[in-house]
């Protein structure tokens, strides 16, 4: 009876659920709004995929080689970052676009700040604003449909033009290789909410913020704001996109419950801020990324209240109460 | 009747069909018995008999070592061997008494004589429960008198029986559930008496039907005992969590379940009270659960308290291959042990033998942020602060982080995706902090 076990400390047992899970189902709920690219703008938009996602796990092993890190590529977290910069990328866009994005990405945004879950700002949206500061006009050259260039939903607004809803939800439009359908996109956003992969308030955060100020701006400005108006801003350009996808990616926005609320509240004043106010066509990428850096401060102030502590200002009252 | 719970908790796989079926078996113990001083929280019990002394059934044989302990009584008639250290199920040594088993089964005078509990004053009933060693029979094991003896009775408003057992595996609550159901209520009648404003509460969460129905048909027509179901959840059956599912009414780490009026005891506990008052009888047998993949017939067992771990095993048909993992108590918060050579304790409900160690090997990983660890935690803390906080050793930092409100139900180990040793990490820092604390005092 001098058999030997395993001791460690409880708890025993462990949920199935891993870094790499997690991973997988993120890239499973991209794939609808990805074949949707692909099948509106050709094979041009897979090569962009491929590129950007090899580039991304390229340079992390690169990376990790180099500096004689354990290779993480397997927790295909790399693989979410260059889908992700693809999906906000045009179809029009030479091959070393995405083969430089995803490099920045992966090195100057995720590796630099330490890693899987350090860094400061999205990487793939930090990625497409750099490429968009430094590479402006290519990375506006709105790709053609059925043989003619046409501006974006968004573009097109600005003009007065609205496009019919019908349109924006099939991804029968302009824009970029993932944002223009967006029945795709609800499919993945249904189904990382069923996964539990992310909470439904924090995407619906954004949105109806993004509602509600671009109405407000609106109204301020003394411009008329109409139901067709409201659906392009709200299906158009990448809000929705941003809004599942990377206003809830986990490293960078606040883990506490109300803090996403409040997260989700500033991408959408930002995002309207510059739509509307603003010179921009877009914004989601860069209110996005500004809402990121507000994150520790947002997540500091929403700390959840501790099962039965009291405030100590309420409890001092009650205190005064019983006196 | 609706299904009640609290907000967070985890879902793991409960894994009873394996010994839910099987209807408790009396064993006696063969070898010799040993009876640890510190099987409850609070001050260990000091031993009154010495080697060589003959003891009976029922007799004590440590008695309280304060107010907040508990004696302990021989469950077997014997002689005594040895009064030493023992090692513990924690790894732990504390004293212990070594009985040697004369299957005699002497027993002291009046033990087992029946009793009527309704003439007998509040001080006499809580008299007998600290008499007997009456402890929490769950797993934590805080001394059953010292929770029934609060400042003012009239205050009290729930009598809640916790018969939720929420961790994985275990059974014994509830075959005791089909099997003793009378002994249960008479017990709450019984603490009911304590407490004149109480309304007697047994909540049992919903993975076990048929112990709701048969306490339902049990107290139907009681105007002040009801049976509420609970939600299955992990940690459904934790004390603070129970009283939120009940009652609504929220503690925390600095109040008692009597500032929120409740009397929280274990199901088992309930019987060993009836046990005592109306049959004379010490807690001196306990319902264990054996089981576990590793396990040839998992079983429950009433066994004598003192009994080794080994004889339960080999009761159960012995082990049908080698076991990576033997844990007293539930996967969740029970202690891993290296070897079966140890006794069964007040508090053992559970010895549970695992053919694979889920855990060996997992390398935790950077934290991803993912959140899920705040969403399963029951006290609605932040892990992952309080890990941080602990790795760099800001005690001061942890402490504003609301650390000692952990109940160290390891949710957030269970959850994480990055295998981070959350749960294990602050209750290293909660245990530092709190023993700080009691230098500072004593300073």
């Amino acid at each position: 009876m001098s058999s030997k076990f395993n001791v460690s400390i409880s708890p025993h047992i462990r949920s199935r659920e891993t870094t790499t899970t997690i991973m997988l189902d993120v890239i499973i709920a991209l794939l609808p709004s990805v074949i949707v690219g692909v099948c509106v703008f050709g094979a041009r938009a897979f090569a962009i995929t491929m590129l950007s996602v090899t580039s991304c796990v390229a340079s992390e092993y690169i990376y990790e080689k180099i500096l004689k890190k354990p290779i993480t590529v397997t927790d295909l977290s790399a693989v979410v970052t260059g889908l992700i910069l693809a999906v906000n990328l045009y179809s029009t866009a030479p091959w070393w676009i995405p083969v430089l994005g995803g490099a920045f990405a992966i090195i100057v945004v995720k590796m630099l700040f330490g890693g899987i879950g350090q860094n400061v700002m999205n990487p793939a949206l930090t990625a497409r604003c750099f490429l968009l500061l430094s590479f402006s006009r290519i990375m506006t050259d709105f790709p053609s449909l059925d043989g003619v260039s046409k501006a974006t939903p968004l573009a097109l607004a600005k003009e007065g033009v609205y496009t019919p809803v019908s349109d924006l939800l099939l991804g029968t439009h302009s824009g970029t290789i993932g944002e223009t359908s967006a029945v795709a996109i609800i499919i993945g956003a249904v189904y990382l909410c069923a996964r539990k992969i992310i909470k439904p308030r924090e995407p619906l955060s954004v949105i109806i913020s993004t509602g509600i100020f671009v109405t407000v701006f609106n109204l301020i400005q003394g411009r008329e704001v109409t139901l067709d108006y409201l659906m392009v801003h709200m299906l158009g350009g990448g809000l929705l996109l941003g809004a599942v996808f990377m206003a809830s990616d986990y490293a960078t926005t606040p883990v506490t419950p109300w803090g996403q609320v409040v997260y989700g509240c500033c991408v959408g004043f930002i995002t309207a801020l510059i739509r509307c106010v603003g010179g921009g066509t877009e914004g989601v990428s860069y209110a996005i990324i500004i809402s990121n850096i507000l994150t520790p401060l947002i997540e500091k102030a929403t700390a959840p209240r501790p099962f039965g502590v009291v405030k100590e200002k309420k409890k001092r009252e009650e205190e005064a109460d019983a006196k | 009747m609706p299904v009640k719970t609290f907000r967070g908790g985890v879902h793991p796989r409960d894994c009873k069909q394996l010994s839910e079926n099987a209807a408790t078996v009396r064993l006696e113990a063969k070898g010799e018995l040993t009876f640890l001083t510190n099987q409850h929280i609070g001050a260990p019990a000091k031993p009154v008999v010495k080697p060589g002394d003959r003891v009976l059934l029922g007799q004590m044989i440590a008695e309280a070592g304060g107010f907040v302990s508990a004696p302990v009584h021989s469950s077997v008639s014997g002689t005594v061997k040895s009064v030493s250290l023992k090692m513990t199920q924690s790894g732990d040594e504390a004293m212990a008494i070594t009985v040697e088993n004369d299957s005699e089964y002497e027993a002291v005078e009046g033990f087992g004589e029946p009793r009527d509990y309704s003439e007998l004053t509040k001080d006499e009933i809580r008299a007998i429960i600290r008499d007997a060693g009456i402890v929490g029979m769950g797993g934590a094991g805080f001394p059953t008198a010292v929770k029934a003896t609060v400042r003012d009775d009239s205050k009290i408003d729930y009598v809640i029986c916790n018969g939720a057992e929420c961790e994985p595996y275990i059974t014994c609550d509830y075959r005791l559930m089909l099997e003793k159901p009378d002994d249960a209520v008479t017990g709450m009648k019984i603490l009911l008496r304590l407490f004149e404003n109480a309304a007697g509460v047994f909540g049992i969460e919903n993975n076990k039907p048929a112990g709701i129905a048969v306490l339902s048909e049990k107290v139907a027509g009681s105007e002040r005992m009801s049976v509420q179901p609970l939600k299955k959840k992990y940690p459904q059956g934790g004390e603070r969590m129970l009283i939120s599912a009940i009652t609504g009414r929220k503690i925390n780490s600095k109040m008692l379940p009597a500032d929120a009026g409740c009397v929280v005891v274990n199901y088992s506990t309930l019987i060993a009270i009836c046990d005592a008052v109306t049959r004379r009888i010490p807690l001196v047998r306990r319902v264990v659960t054996v089981t576990g993949d590793a396990v040839k017939d998992p079983s429950n067992f009433d066994v004598p308290i003192g009994i080794n771990a080994a004889e339960l095993i080999e009761a159960a048909g012995g082990f049908n291959c080698e076991p990576e993992k033997l844990i007293f108590g539930g996967p969740m918060m029970g202690a891993a042990v290296y070897t079966e050579d140890l006794p069964i304790t007040k508090t053992s409900s559970c010895i549970l033998a695992l053919k694979r160690d889920e855990t060996k090997g997992l390398e935790p990983t950077e934290c991803i942020r993912c959140g899920k660890c705040l969403y399963a935690c029951p006290e609605h803390l932040m892990p992952i602060e309080l890990k941080n906080t602990a790795d760099r050793r800001d005690y001061k930092a942890f402490e504003a982080a609301h650390g000692l409100e952990c109940i160290g139900c390891g949710c957030c180990t269970y959850v994480c995706p990055a295998r981070r040793r959350l749960s294990q990490t602050i209750t290293m820092a909660k245990r530092y902090v709190l023993a700080e604390k009691k230098k500072g005092a004593a300073k």
